[in-house]
């Protein structure tokens, strides 16, 4: 087995069982290094429960069965000995509804390195909180005003601050589950646009049903339907010269 | 009127309209055609000048304005709709029917508690008075009544001054020895009996025999009254005395202080086995039949008669582990027992009403579970906690039935000094003194309730305070 240089993460033969009802099939995909993922397909395509895969979020889901591998940097993710904790601070996650904690913007931020102690003191975390929401790009807006609630913030405030949040904990890989379909146009654009700044950073995988959306900020896409990875390849190649003809339906609004 | 509601069900229309819309236009003859009105050059007659407008709203008929032929079905729909509506308030009223008149009857019987009747008498501090306390009382009533002769009428005339005399005439002169040798007018507690003369309780329309006064007892105190030698002041023995035999000589201190030192021994148990269990069932156990036989067993304990409780902590904490009865430790165990299946249901539902997306977003940055169940989901869950566990608070102060049976029905006259002493409880004392066939134990009883009443309150309003306090704004 050997990893691409520019592979960060790699699932091989992945099968994902609810119960008796098996989500995801055989799924073999490499995940680059610093590129935006974007994940495209039908709804309950398993597309989200892949995503969830990547930071083992599906634990804590009942009767959910995982098998087969996912690497990161060519370590296994589901090995006994990894500690889910660690590594979902190495690979944050980002919701499709914004789901800030109902505390103050500044505690919001904080509290992921707080748990994983990642400052010595109080002007450390300072630092750490204020360098996230600048990454964010929500520090000129909400600056004047930490202390207040994290829930006061428009929605698409609150969902930079949720991306502010999983920055704080210095995350290698960020994963996002339709972060902009709560959103209005608008916050969708500035998302956008962080997005694509972010990237330099770290790696992203995003889950989106906008197919306009991952035409315009992803350099890789995934198509999946019906549990399957039916067609993966550069964005422009997906959208231009789609191989299989499912894909090409649902890009072109045939069905999905 | 008509114009306004046409403007707005217009707007309804032209998004989307309704479909009922075309059928009552149908059944009805409506004059305006569907499409007509969702298009934007309908000719409304809200486009019209003002002037016209009245005009032309009478003309075009607005087809959601009930046509005579559909009105039957509109109008019973709209009369259940009332009945519906009427037998709610109804309910309503019944229900605080019924809590005017248990209010009503409970101060009417019990406000005159709250005052007592004292007899002012000439006493005489002599030197022997050190022995007899009473004898004074006696020796200034028989100098007050000079006519009154022979031993029974003697001791009934006495039997109109309590028996408390003696300690306040003993502290009388203990708090000033100047006193001695001096004759002073003194307030004294009157008997009971002679308070419910006082409070118009015992008259003499009633036959000799059925009263507790004699005739020639209610002369006396009439002519004592017409002497302003009576009044009436605060009842501050009710609050600052035990049980007693005599009613002008009880109070609730004792066992108010029982219930308190009863629920904090409760709630010191109940609160965090209560929560613990909650959030071990709910967040950490896996859901499998031992987990469904226990939630059953959980919610079916709630329904179970508290008299149960009451012999299995007579079981289990006197006969078992030994502790003493009648004490505040073992009734409170005993109470926890009952409210414990109240805190924990509280607390499951209240914790499984928490967004779920907030546990994973603690979960996806690094949290353990135990971090976000500390962090995130018992301070969100935390007005529901307290509400459920403050409502179990009050069922367990007002809980009898397991108090008598690990005996904390007995006479107790003392404050309870620590949670080992033997103590009795509110509730138990007003069920005690219900059962006293004298009239100032009757008006005690109302007076208990009503500080029953006062402290559940207290307690719920504490509650609501609480919850409030710890409620998370989401805006």
């Amino acid at each position: 087995m050997t990893v691409m240089s520019e592979t960060r993460m790699q699932a091989k033969n992945l099968n994902l069982f609810y119960g008796t009802k098996q989500a995801l099939f055989d799924i073999n995909m490499d995940i680059e290094r610093n590129k935006v993922t974007a994940m495209i397909g039908p709804s309950g395509c398993g597309k989200s429960s892949f995503l969830r895969c990547l930071n083992r979020m599906n634990d804590t889901i009942l009767n959910c069965v995982v098998k087969g591998q996912v690497l990161l940097d060519g370590y296994d993710i589901y090995a006994k000995a990894v500690d889910p904790v660690l590594l979902r601070a190495k690979i944050g996650m980002v919701f499709q509804k914004p789901n800030p904690f109902p505390k103050s913007i500044y505690d919001n931020v904080a509290y992921g390195p707080r748990i994983h102690g990642l400052t010595r003191n109080k002007g450390e975390l300072d630092g750490v909180v204020k360098d996230s929401l600048k990454k964010a790009g929500l520090w000129r807006e909400v600056k004047d005003r930490l202390k207040d609630s994290g829930t006061s913030l428009s929605g698409g405030q609150q969902q930079r601050l949720c991306i502010a949040r999983a920055i704080a904990v210095n995350p290698e890989v960020i994963l996002m589950d339709e972060p902009c379909s709560a959103l209005d146009p608008i916050a969708t654009a500035i998302i956008e646009e962080l997005i694509g700044n972010l990237k330099a950073n770290y790696t992203i995988v995003i889950v989106t049903h906008s197919m306009q959306q991952a035409a315009r900020i992803s350099e890789r896409t995934a198509f999946f339907h019906l549990g399957k990875l039916l067609e993966y390849g550069d964005t422009r190649d997906i959208f231009n010269r789609p191989k299989h003809e499912k894909t090409e339906g649902y890009i072109n609004g045939r069905f999905g | 009127m008509s114009k306004v509601k046409f403007s707005k069900s217009r707007k309804s229309a032209h998004l989307s309209p309704p479909p009922f819309f075309k059928g009552e236009g149908q059944g009805g003859g409506g004059q305006i055609p569907v499409d007509n009105l969702s298009s934007p050059h309908l000719a409304s007659p809200l486009s019209r000048g003002e002037g016209s407008r009245w005009r032309g709203a009478r003309k075009i008929k607005n087809p959601l304005i009930a046509k005579r032929k559909a009105a039957p079905l509109l109008a019973r729909r709209k009369r259940r709709e009332n009945r519906f509506r009427f037998y709610g308030i109804l309910a309503i009223a019944f229900a605080f029917g019924f809590l005017g008149i248990l209010l009503c009857n409970i101060i009417s019987s019990g406000y005159s508690a709250f005052a007592e009747t004292r007899i002012r008498l000439p006493i005489t501090f002599s030197a022997g008075m050190t022995e007899d306390y009473f004898g004074a009382v006696r020796e200034s009533l028989k100098n007050h009544f000079p006519e009154v002769h022979g031993k029974p009428e003697l001791f009934r005339l006495y039997a109109l001054i309590s028996r408390d005399a003696e300690m306040q005439l003993k502290d009388m002169l203990a708090a000033n020895p100047g006193l001695l040798g001096k004759t002073e007018e003194v307030w004294l507690k009157a008997s009971s009996d002679a308070d419910m003369y006082f409070k118009g309780r015992i008259t003499k329309n009633t036959a000799e025999a059925y009263r507790k006064l004699s005739d020639h007892q209610l002369d006396w105190l009439e002519f004592l009254a017409s002497e302003k030698r009576m009044k009436k002041t605060f009842n501050s023995t009710f609050f600052s005395a035990g049980d007693s035999r005599e009613p002008e000589r009880a109070g609730i201190l004792s066992s108010m202080a029982g219930s308190l030192l009863t629920i904090l021994c409760c709630m010191l148990t109940a609160f965090p086995l209560g929560v613990m269990t909650a959030v071990y069932l709910e967040e950490f156990a896996a859901k499998n039949w031992i987990t469904a036989i226990l939630e059953v067993n959980i919610n079916n304990l709630a329904a179970v008669p508290s008299i149960i409780f009451g012999l299995l902590g007579l079981a289990v904490y006197i006969g078992f582990f030994g502790l003493p009865r009648s004490s505040s430790l073992v009734g409170g165990l005993t109470l926890a027992l009952l409210i414990l299946p109240i805190i924990v249901i509280a607390t499951r539902n209240s914790l499984r009403s928490i967004p779920p997306s907030i546990k994973d977003a603690a979960i996806a940055l690094g949290a353990s579970k135990m971090q976000s169940v500390l962090h995130h989901s018992i301070p969100l869950a935390m007005p529901g906690i307290i509400t459920g566990t403050i409502l179990g608070i009050a069922r367990a102060m007002g809980e009898t039935a397991p108090l008598l049976m690990i005996g904390m029905v007995a006479f107790i006259a003392d404050v309870p000094r620590n949670i080992l002493s033997p103590a009795t409880a509110l509730p138990v004392q007003i069920f005690l003194w219900s059962d006293s066939p004298e009239a100032g134990f009757a008006e005690r009883t109302s007076a208990a309730i009503m500080m029953l009443i006062l402290f559940l309150a207290i307690i719920n309003g504490a509650a609501i305070f609480l919850r409030k306090k710890f409620e998370v704004k989401w805006s």
